[in-house]
Protein backbone atom coordinates (compact mmCIF):
# COMPACT_ATOMS: atom_id res chain seq x y z
CA UNK A 1 0.00 0.00 0.00
CA UNK A 2 0.73 3.42 -1.07
CA UNK A 3 -0.74 4.87 1.47
CA UNK A 4 1.19 5.49 5.37
CA UNK A 5 -1.41 5.14 7.75
CA UNK A 6 -0.72 6.35 11.39
CA UNK A 7 -4.59 5.57 12.06
CA UNK A 8 -7.88 4.46 11.25
CA UNK A 9 -10.99 5.63 13.19
CA UNK A 10 -14.49 4.30 12.59
CA UNK A 11 -17.87 6.15 14.04
CA UNK A 12 -21.17 5.07 13.74
CA UNK A 13 -23.79 6.85 14.80
CA UNK A 14 -27.57 6.13 15.68
CA UNK A 15 -30.84 7.98 15.79
CA UNK A 16 -33.52 5.99 18.15
CA UNK A 17 -35.53 9.43 18.69
CA UNK A 18 -35.91 12.93 17.15
CA UNK A 19 -38.11 15.29 19.34
CA UNK A 20 -39.06 12.56 21.11
CA UNK A 21 -40.61 10.67 18.00
CA UNK A 22 -39.58 7.03 18.11
CA UNK A 23 -37.42 6.39 14.87
CA UNK A 24 -37.62 2.70 14.17
CA UNK A 25 -35.98 1.68 13.03
CA UNK A 26 -33.02 3.69 13.83
CA UNK A 27 -31.75 5.84 11.25
CA UNK A 28 -27.63 4.25 11.20
CA UNK A 29 -24.83 5.91 9.36
CA UNK A 30 -21.31 4.94 9.82
CA UNK A 31 -17.76 7.32 9.10
CA UNK A 32 -14.43 5.58 8.87
CA UNK A 33 -10.99 8.34 8.51
CA UNK A 34 -7.72 7.35 8.08
CA UNK A 35 -4.91 9.71 9.19
CA UNK A 36 -1.91 9.37 6.51
CA UNK A 37 1.37 10.96 5.99
CA UNK A 38 1.15 13.51 3.34
CA UNK A 39 4.14 12.35 0.82
CA UNK A 40 4.20 16.27 -0.76
CA UNK A 41 4.13 18.17 2.78
CA UNK A 42 5.95 21.16 2.85
CA UNK A 43 6.93 21.24 -1.18
CA UNK A 44 5.06 22.61 -4.40
CA UNK A 45 5.06 19.37 -6.53
CA UNK A 46 3.50 19.57 -9.43
CA UNK A 47 2.73 15.81 -10.02
CA UNK A 48 0.12 14.71 -7.80
CA UNK A 49 -0.58 11.11 -8.88
CA UNK A 50 0.81 9.08 -6.06
CA UNK A 51 -1.84 11.31 -4.25
CA UNK A 52 -4.30 10.07 -6.36
CA UNK A 53 -2.95 6.02 -6.23
CA UNK A 54 -3.41 6.88 -2.27
CA UNK A 55 -7.25 7.85 -2.74
CA UNK A 56 -7.82 4.95 -4.43
CA UNK A 57 -6.70 2.88 -1.87
CA UNK A 58 -8.48 4.77 0.81
CA UNK A 59 -11.73 4.66 -1.15
CA UNK A 60 -11.86 0.99 -1.16
CA UNK A 61 -10.23 0.27 2.52
CA UNK A 62 -12.81 3.41 3.91
CA UNK A 63 -15.91 2.36 2.13
CA UNK A 64 -15.14 -1.45 3.37
CA UNK A 65 -14.53 -0.83 7.05
CA UNK A 66 -17.63 2.02 7.15
CA UNK A 67 -20.09 -0.66 5.55
CA UNK A 68 -18.37 -3.22 7.80
CA UNK A 69 -19.14 -0.89 10.73
CA UNK A 70 -23.37 -0.74 9.76
CA UNK A 71 -23.36 -4.15 9.33
CA UNK A 72 -25.72 -4.36 6.23
CA UNK A 73 -25.06 -5.79 2.96
CA UNK A 74 -22.78 -2.98 0.86
CA UNK A 75 -25.56 -2.67 -1.79
CA UNK A 76 -28.36 -1.57 0.77
CA UNK A 77 -26.60 1.52 1.64
CA UNK A 78 -28.78 4.31 0.71
CA UNK A 79 -26.28 7.35 0.60
CA UNK A 80 -22.66 8.30 0.70
CA UNK A 81 -20.14 11.18 0.89
CA UNK A 82 -16.49 11.82 1.40
CA UNK A 83 -14.16 14.85 2.98
CA UNK A 84 -10.58 15.10 3.60
CA UNK A 85 -8.43 18.07 5.72
CA UNK A 86 -5.01 18.68 4.89
CA UNK A 87 -2.56 19.61 7.81
CA UNK A 88 -0.89 23.04 7.99
CA UNK A 89 2.39 21.77 6.03
CA UNK A 90 0.05 20.88 3.16
CA UNK A 91 -2.30 22.11 0.02
CA UNK A 92 -5.53 22.00 -0.50
CA UNK A 93 -4.94 20.75 -3.54
CA UNK A 94 -3.59 17.44 -2.01
CA UNK A 95 -6.87 16.71 -0.87
CA UNK A 96 -8.31 16.87 -4.23
CA UNK A 97 -5.92 14.91 -5.13
CA UNK A 98 -6.78 12.10 -2.63
CA UNK A 99 -10.87 12.70 -3.75
CA UNK A 100 -11.75 13.24 -6.98
CA UNK A 101 -9.42 11.28 -9.76
CA UNK A 102 -9.71 7.81 -8.05
CA UNK A 103 -11.65 7.34 -5.17
CA UNK A 104 -15.03 7.11 -6.49
CA UNK A 105 -14.82 3.84 -8.40
CA UNK A 106 -13.26 1.86 -5.96
CA UNK A 107 -15.84 2.87 -3.58
CA UNK A 108 -18.54 2.25 -5.67
CA UNK A 109 -17.41 -1.22 -6.60
CA UNK A 110 -17.58 -2.24 -2.71
CA UNK A 111 -20.96 -0.97 -2.58
CA UNK A 112 -22.38 -2.70 -5.89
CA UNK A 113 -23.63 0.87 -7.43
CA UNK A 114 -23.67 4.52 -6.94
CA UNK A 115 -24.61 6.28 -9.80
CA UNK A 116 -24.78 9.94 -7.96
CA UNK A 117 -21.55 12.45 -7.37
CA UNK A 118 -20.43 11.06 -4.35
CA UNK A 119 -20.76 14.61 -2.42
CA UNK A 120 -17.51 16.29 -0.69
CA UNK A 121 -15.53 19.16 0.74
CA UNK A 122 -11.99 19.90 1.95
CA UNK A 123 -10.40 22.15 3.58
CA UNK A 124 -6.94 22.73 5.57
CA UNK A 125 -6.57 22.70 9.42
CA UNK A 126 -4.89 21.76 12.23
CA UNK A 127 -5.19 19.41 14.94
CA UNK A 128 -9.17 18.57 16.26
CA UNK A 129 -10.29 20.25 12.80
CA UNK A 130 -14.04 19.48 12.55
CA UNK A 131 -15.26 17.67 8.83
CA UNK A 132 -18.65 18.34 8.01
CA UNK A 133 -18.72 15.40 5.64
CA UNK A 134 -21.66 15.99 3.27
CA UNK A 135 -24.41 13.33 2.56
CA UNK A 136 -26.52 12.15 -0.20
CA UNK A 137 -28.50 9.55 -2.12
CA UNK A 138 -26.05 7.33 -3.68
CA UNK A 139 -27.86 7.03 -6.81
CA UNK A 140 -30.24 9.97 -7.15
CA UNK A 141 -28.65 12.91 -5.92
CA UNK A 142 -31.98 14.83 -6.08
CA UNK A 143 -33.57 12.62 -3.25
CA UNK A 144 -34.05 15.49 -0.61
CA UNK A 145 -34.69 13.19 2.27
CA UNK A 146 -31.25 12.30 1.98
CA UNK A 147 -29.54 15.53 1.91
CA UNK A 148 -27.70 15.68 5.26
CA UNK A 149 -24.02 16.02 6.72
CA UNK A 150 -22.32 13.83 9.28
CA UNK A 151 -19.29 15.62 11.96
CA UNK A 152 -16.11 14.18 12.20
CA UNK A 153 -13.06 14.98 14.30
CA UNK A 154 -9.99 13.52 16.18
CA UNK A 155 -8.02 15.55 18.83
CA UNK A 156 -4.92 14.19 17.56
CA UNK A 157 -5.28 14.75 13.80
CA UNK A 158 -3.89 16.03 10.81
CA UNK A 159 -0.51 17.13 12.20
CA UNK A 160 1.61 19.65 9.99
CA UNK A 161 3.08 16.71 7.76
CA UNK A 162 -0.78 14.43 7.62
CA UNK A 163 -4.02 14.50 5.60
CA UNK A 164 -6.96 13.06 7.47
CA UNK A 165 -9.73 11.15 4.71
CA UNK A 166 -12.96 10.06 5.53
CA UNK A 167 -15.89 8.49 3.67
CA UNK A 168 -19.44 8.00 5.14
CA UNK A 169 -22.46 6.06 4.18
CA UNK A 170 -25.76 5.39 5.71
CA UNK A 171 -28.80 3.09 5.73
CA UNK A 172 -31.18 5.72 5.46
CA UNK A 173 -31.78 9.61 5.18
CA UNK A 174 -32.79 12.21 8.10
CA UNK A 175 -34.92 11.20 10.88
CA UNK A 176 -38.02 12.70 10.35
CA UNK A 177 -37.74 14.05 6.68
CA UNK A 178 -40.35 15.97 5.71
CA UNK A 179 -39.56 19.01 3.20
CA UNK A 180 -40.78 17.28 0.26
CA UNK A 181 -38.84 16.60 -3.07
CA UNK A 182 -37.57 13.36 -5.09
CA UNK A 183 -38.70 10.43 -2.62
CA UNK A 184 -36.30 7.53 -2.56
CA UNK A 185 -38.96 4.99 -4.17
CA UNK A 186 -39.47 7.40 -7.44
CA UNK A 187 -35.98 7.39 -8.11
CA UNK A 188 -34.87 5.51 -11.58
CA UNK A 189 -30.74 5.83 -10.18
CA UNK A 190 -30.01 5.94 -13.89
CA UNK A 191 -27.88 8.95 -14.37
CA UNK A 192 -27.46 9.68 -10.78
CA UNK A 193 -29.23 12.44 -10.05
CA UNK A 194 -33.13 11.52 -10.35
CA UNK B 1 -38.85 5.03 38.04
CA UNK B 2 -38.16 6.82 34.98
CA UNK B 3 -37.39 5.05 31.85
CA UNK B 4 -34.22 5.31 29.62
CA UNK B 5 -35.05 7.10 26.79
CA UNK B 6 -31.70 6.90 24.22
CA UNK B 7 -32.14 9.56 21.39
CA UNK B 8 -28.67 8.23 19.71
CA UNK B 9 -25.76 6.30 20.14
CA UNK B 10 -22.00 7.08 18.65
CA UNK B 11 -19.06 4.47 18.35
CA UNK B 12 -15.98 4.87 17.53
CA UNK B 13 -12.98 2.72 16.69
CA UNK B 14 -9.41 3.35 16.34
CA UNK B 15 -6.76 1.93 15.28
CA UNK B 16 -3.55 2.80 15.85
CA UNK B 17 -0.32 1.94 13.98
CA UNK B 18 2.32 4.38 14.65
CA UNK B 19 2.90 7.64 16.12
CA UNK B 20 6.54 8.59 14.34
CA UNK B 21 7.86 5.41 15.92
CA UNK B 22 8.12 1.55 14.73
CA UNK B 23 4.72 0.81 12.84
CA UNK B 24 3.15 -2.04 14.66
CA UNK B 25 1.58 -4.79 12.64
CA UNK B 26 -1.58 -5.62 15.42
CA UNK B 27 -2.72 -1.98 15.76
CA UNK B 28 -4.00 -0.95 19.32
CA UNK B 29 -7.41 -0.17 19.28
CA UNK B 30 -9.08 2.18 21.56
CA UNK B 31 -12.95 2.42 21.10
CA UNK B 32 -15.99 4.91 23.13
CA UNK B 33 -19.43 3.62 22.80
CA UNK B 34 -21.99 6.82 23.76
CA UNK B 35 -25.66 6.97 24.58
CA UNK B 36 -27.44 10.42 24.32
CA UNK B 37 -30.72 9.76 26.92
CA UNK B 38 -33.43 12.36 27.98
CA UNK B 39 -32.04 13.71 31.53
CA UNK B 40 -35.16 12.38 33.73
CA UNK B 41 -34.28 15.43 36.65
CA UNK B 42 -33.43 18.42 34.02
CA UNK B 43 -34.94 22.11 35.33
CA UNK B 44 -35.57 20.99 39.01
CA UNK B 45 -33.69 20.17 41.71
CA UNK B 46 -34.75 16.30 42.46
CA UNK B 47 -33.29 15.33 46.00
CA UNK B 48 -33.85 11.63 45.45
CA UNK B 49 -32.11 10.34 42.19
CA UNK B 50 -30.44 7.24 42.61
CA UNK B 51 -32.54 4.74 41.40
CA UNK B 52 -32.36 5.68 38.19
CA UNK B 53 -28.87 3.72 38.69
CA UNK B 54 -30.35 0.58 38.53
CA UNK B 55 -32.52 1.62 34.94
CA UNK B 56 -29.08 2.47 33.73
CA UNK B 57 -27.44 -0.57 34.13
CA UNK B 58 -29.30 -2.33 30.63
CA UNK B 59 -27.75 0.74 29.20
CA UNK B 60 -24.61 0.21 30.40
CA UNK B 61 -24.41 -3.51 29.71
CA UNK B 62 -26.01 -2.48 26.32
CA UNK B 63 -22.34 -0.74 25.38
CA UNK B 64 -19.83 -2.46 27.47
CA UNK B 65 -21.03 -5.40 25.36
CA UNK B 66 -20.96 -3.38 22.08
CA UNK B 67 -17.30 -2.03 23.31
CA UNK B 68 -16.70 -5.74 23.01
CA UNK B 69 -17.91 -6.31 19.56
CA UNK B 70 -16.12 -3.79 17.69
CA UNK B 71 -13.11 -4.48 19.31
CA UNK B 72 -13.12 -8.07 17.73
CA UNK B 73 -15.59 -9.82 20.39
CA UNK B 74 -13.00 -11.33 22.68
CA UNK B 75 -13.64 -9.89 26.57
CA UNK B 76 -9.76 -11.12 27.11
CA UNK B 77 -8.10 -8.88 24.80
CA UNK B 78 -9.18 -6.10 26.32
CA UNK B 79 -6.74 -4.19 29.00
CA UNK B 80 -7.96 -0.61 29.81
CA UNK B 81 -10.62 1.02 30.11
CA UNK B 82 -13.00 4.59 31.57
CA UNK B 83 -16.38 6.13 31.67
CA UNK B 84 -17.30 9.29 31.30
CA UNK B 85 -20.62 11.77 31.34
CA UNK B 86 -21.77 15.04 29.70
CA UNK B 87 -24.35 16.86 31.64
CA UNK B 88 -26.73 19.14 29.48
CA UNK B 89 -27.36 22.28 30.55
CA UNK B 90 -30.80 22.18 32.40
CA UNK B 91 -28.69 19.01 34.58
CA UNK B 92 -26.63 19.37 37.76
CA UNK B 93 -23.04 17.56 37.90
CA UNK B 94 -24.67 15.15 40.36
CA UNK B 95 -26.59 13.88 37.37
CA UNK B 96 -23.60 12.57 35.77
CA UNK B 97 -22.04 11.02 38.95
CA UNK B 98 -25.50 8.85 38.40
CA UNK B 99 -23.45 6.85 35.65
CA UNK B 100 -20.27 5.68 37.57
CA UNK B 101 -21.78 2.54 39.25
CA UNK B 102 -23.91 1.04 36.09
CA UNK B 103 -21.18 2.32 33.74
CA UNK B 104 -18.46 -0.01 36.00
CA UNK B 105 -20.38 -2.75 37.36
CA UNK B 106 -21.51 -2.86 33.22
CA UNK B 107 -17.83 -3.04 31.94
CA UNK B 108 -16.76 -5.16 35.23
CA UNK B 109 -19.27 -7.91 34.52
CA UNK B 110 -18.76 -8.15 30.33
CA UNK B 111 -15.21 -8.19 31.27
CA UNK B 112 -15.78 -11.24 33.67
CA UNK B 113 -14.44 -9.25 36.86
CA UNK B 114 -11.53 -6.49 36.18
CA UNK B 115 -10.15 -5.50 39.54
CA UNK B 116 -9.31 -1.40 38.96
CA UNK B 117 -11.60 1.20 39.61
CA UNK B 118 -13.02 2.52 36.24
CA UNK B 119 -11.07 5.64 35.50
CA UNK B 120 -13.96 8.45 35.32
CA UNK B 121 -14.98 12.26 34.23
CA UNK B 122 -17.65 14.63 33.89
CA UNK B 123 -18.82 18.24 33.35
CA UNK B 124 -21.78 19.98 32.40
CA UNK B 125 -21.64 21.25 28.57
CA UNK B 126 -23.44 21.81 25.52
CA UNK B 127 -24.00 20.33 22.09
CA UNK B 128 -20.47 19.73 21.19
CA UNK B 129 -18.50 19.70 24.13
CA UNK B 130 -15.25 17.45 24.08
CA UNK B 131 -14.56 14.88 26.83
CA UNK B 132 -11.50 13.93 27.91
CA UNK B 133 -12.04 10.00 28.99
CA UNK B 134 -9.62 9.17 31.01
CA UNK B 135 -8.06 5.07 31.02
CA UNK B 136 -6.30 2.86 33.06
CA UNK B 137 -5.57 -0.71 33.26
CA UNK B 138 -8.58 -2.85 34.67
CA UNK B 139 -6.75 -4.81 36.79
CA UNK B 140 -4.30 -2.49 38.59
CA UNK B 141 -4.57 1.28 38.23
CA UNK B 142 -0.32 1.73 38.80
CA UNK B 143 0.46 0.40 35.13
CA UNK B 144 2.21 3.42 33.87
CA UNK B 145 2.04 2.05 30.11
CA UNK B 146 -1.89 2.04 30.28
CA UNK B 147 -2.71 5.74 31.36
CA UNK B 148 -4.35 6.92 28.57
CA UNK B 149 -7.30 9.11 27.72
CA UNK B 150 -9.74 9.24 24.40
CA UNK B 151 -11.62 12.11 23.51
CA UNK B 152 -15.28 12.08 22.57
CA UNK B 153 -18.14 13.97 21.95
CA UNK B 154 -21.50 14.86 18.95
CA UNK B 155 -21.94 17.95 17.85
CA UNK B 156 -25.46 17.82 18.32
CA UNK B 157 -25.30 16.54 21.90
CA UNK B 158 -25.81 16.83 25.04
CA UNK B 159 -29.61 19.13 24.80
CA UNK B 160 -30.21 20.70 27.55
CA UNK B 161 -32.39 18.07 28.94
CA UNK B 162 -29.97 15.41 27.80
CA UNK B 163 -27.49 13.15 29.49
CA UNK B 164 -24.09 11.65 27.04
CA UNK B 165 -22.93 8.55 28.66
CA UNK B 166 -19.66 7.19 27.50
CA UNK B 167 -17.72 4.00 28.35
CA UNK B 168 -14.31 3.23 26.93
CA UNK B 169 -12.09 0.17 26.26
CA UNK B 170 -8.90 -0.35 24.54
CA UNK B 171 -6.85 -3.47 23.52
CA UNK B 172 -3.30 -2.26 25.40
CA UNK B 173 -0.85 -0.09 26.14
CA UNK B 174 -0.11 3.50 24.44
CA UNK B 175 1.44 3.12 20.92
CA UNK B 176 4.95 3.74 22.13
CA UNK B 177 4.88 3.22 26.12
CA UNK B 178 8.29 3.84 27.69
CA UNK B 179 8.42 6.20 30.60
CA UNK B 180 8.78 2.94 32.67
CA UNK B 181 6.93 2.50 35.80
CA UNK B 182 4.67 -0.65 36.78
CA UNK B 183 4.18 -2.94 33.41
CA UNK B 184 1.34 -5.09 32.93
CA UNK B 185 3.43 -7.88 32.98
CA UNK B 186 4.67 -7.32 36.54
CA UNK B 187 1.01 -7.25 38.40
CA UNK B 188 -0.50 -8.82 40.85
CA UNK B 189 -4.01 -8.01 40.02
CA UNK B 190 -5.58 -8.36 43.56
CA UNK B 191 -6.14 -4.96 45.21
CA UNK B 192 -6.63 -3.32 41.95
CA UNK B 193 -3.73 -1.33 42.22
CA UNK B 194 -0.70 -3.25 41.71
Amino acid sequence: MKAAIRKVAVFVEETHTEMDRKIAPPTRRAAAVAVIENPFAGKYTEDLSDLMTIGEELGELLTTKAVAALGIPANTVESYGKAAAVGENGELEHAAAILHPKLGAPARRVLGKGAALIPSNKKRGGLGVVLDIPLGHKDAAFVRSHFDGMEVRLNDAPRANEIMVAVAVTDSGRPLPRVGGLTKDQIKGEDGLR
Amino acid sequence: MPEVRIRKRLTVLEEIFHEGGPVVTTPLKRAAALAIIHNPYAAKYVPDIAGFMDDLKPLGLSLAKTLVDVLGGDPKTIEGYGKGAIVGSSGEIEHGALWHVPGGYAMREVLGGAKAIVASTKKVGGPGTRLDVPITHINASYVRSHFDAMEVGLNDAPRADELLLALVMTTGPRIHARVGGLKASEIKGEDGLR
